[in-house]
């Protein structure tokens, strides 16, 4: 699993936030823009790019891009 | 015969809720980020004592009066509602008697959400193609704020009540092309009001509120917000390829895409997902919010006053049950 493209697909589920800024460190939920509906989007961009089906509880506890990239990568291994 | 929609009306009830309102409501809450997300700043919503039947009978005024439409050519009387007034009799009855329509006109009710227009018009197409009517009025009415817990802030944020007036008739100004539809009723519990019906008449009393504030109760309108963007996500660019394949379209030669307007945020998504240039992409929900199976014919409406209804206009809905549906109507003389 790649984490820049994890990045750059993570960045896609966002309107406002340029995808430059994203990086591993991001703490999403402080972005602006941030709400559940990202979440949603973001859950679905996993189980099809991933296929990695998560619930949204499962994601609450991560707040940085890092945090959730290791979520999924443990869901693989 | 070939089926043509004539004319839409369209009629919201006096009472608007601002993001304001809502603020004063639920102050610890963000209303305005999450209404901007939403993309809606007003809603109207129904009184106590008016019904989805009298909204229903204040668009079709209106769209007699707005075209100039003989009423006593009305043959056939078409309801899409989940708010009826009664379990019986139906309410496009009693709409067919306050709207003095001919007694020799056919009427029936069909239950269904955010797919229930595109499902009209299918209905109303069959109707005409059979030679059974040649004008038939299809109304959409829904009063989710009905439905809905005072409590429950999301979905007051999003839904709005509306009734929209549809003139399906042997001629007009767009022709009603093929369709797709499609059901899944797997998906039954994830958008769902449980209590009213014969499965559960009475109240559970089962209404909780958790810590983040997050309202469940099974005499409310309950929408398991992961499940329906997942439905949503899955569902709606299969059904565009279907349509687009029905019709021996490209999706090139559709000029405006109109959707059911869920919100705006699950819009975008949709529109993303399915690669269409935000310019072919109509929304039309700020100053209304989703009003469930009027959203198509009220955007309907409004983009024809921006006079941007010309050539293949592509249709979709999509939501409760879960039940979707999608058509292209073609525009005449433009």
């Amino acid at each position: 699993m790649d984490a820049n493209e994890f990045i750059k697909n993570f960045a896609a589920q966002f309107d406002d936030t340029d995808a430059s800024e994203f990086t591993l460190e991001t703490r999403f939920r402080e972005l602006d823009e941030w709400s559940s509906l990202n979440a949603l989007a973001i859950l679905n961009m996993i189980s099809k790019k991933y296929s990695v089906v998560l619930k949204p509880e499962e994601m609450k506890p991560t707040n940085t891009v890092q945090e959730l990239f290791d979520l999924v990568q443990s869901k693989l291994n | 015969m070939k089926a043509y929609i004539k004319a839409i009306s369209y009629f919201l009830p006096e009472k608007v809720v601002t993001n304001d309102d809502l603020v004063k409501e639920f102050p610890e809450w963000t209303v305005d980020k999450i209404a901007g997300k939403v993309g809606v700043s007003e809603r109207h919503i129904v009184s106590e004592n008016e019904t989805a039947a009298d909204m229903a009978t204040q668009a079709a005024k209106k769209l007699f009066t707005e075209h100039g439409i003989d009423r006593s050519t009305i043959d056939f009387v078409l309801l899409c509602t989940q708010s009826p007034d009664y379990y019986l009799p139906t309410s496009a009855c009693l709409i067919q008697n306050k709207l003095g329509l001919s007694t020799s006109c056919g009427a029936l009710d069909f239950n269904l959400g955010c797919s229930g227009f595109v499902y009209g018009l299918s209905l109303a197409k069959g109707l005409i193609a059979g030679g059974i009517a040649k004008n038939v009025l299809l109304i959409t009415a829904e009063t989710y704020s009905k439905h809905i817990h005072p409590k429950d802030k999301g979905n007051r944020t999003i839904f709005g009540d509306a009734s929209a007036a549809t003139l399906v008739s042997t001629d007009g100004f767009a022709s009603i092309e093929n369709f797709s539809l499609g059901t899944d009723g797997r998906g039954a519990e994830n958008l769902i009001v449980r209590k009213g019906g014969l499965r559960q008449p009475i109240s559970l009393n089962d209404t909780v509120l958790d810590e983040s504030g997050n309202l469940t109760s099974s005499d409310y309108l309950f929408m398991n917000g992961g499940e329906i963007f997942n439905f949503t996500a899955e569902a709606v660019p299969v059904l565009v390829q279907e349509t687009l394949k029905k019709n021996g379209l490209m999706q090139n030669e559709i000029n405006l895409f109109v959707f059911h307007q869920a919100n705006k945020y699950m819009m975008n998504y949709l529109r993303k997902l399915i690669d269409i240039e935000p310019e072919r992409f109509y929304f039309y929900l700020e100053n209304v919010g989703n009003t469930v199976s009027s959203t198509i014919p009220i955007a309907l409406y409004e983009a024809q006053q921006e006079g941007k209804l010309v050539g293949n206009i592509l249709l979709a809905g999509f939501g409760v049950g879960y039940s979707w549906g999608a058509t292209v109507l073609k525009m005449i003389n433009n």
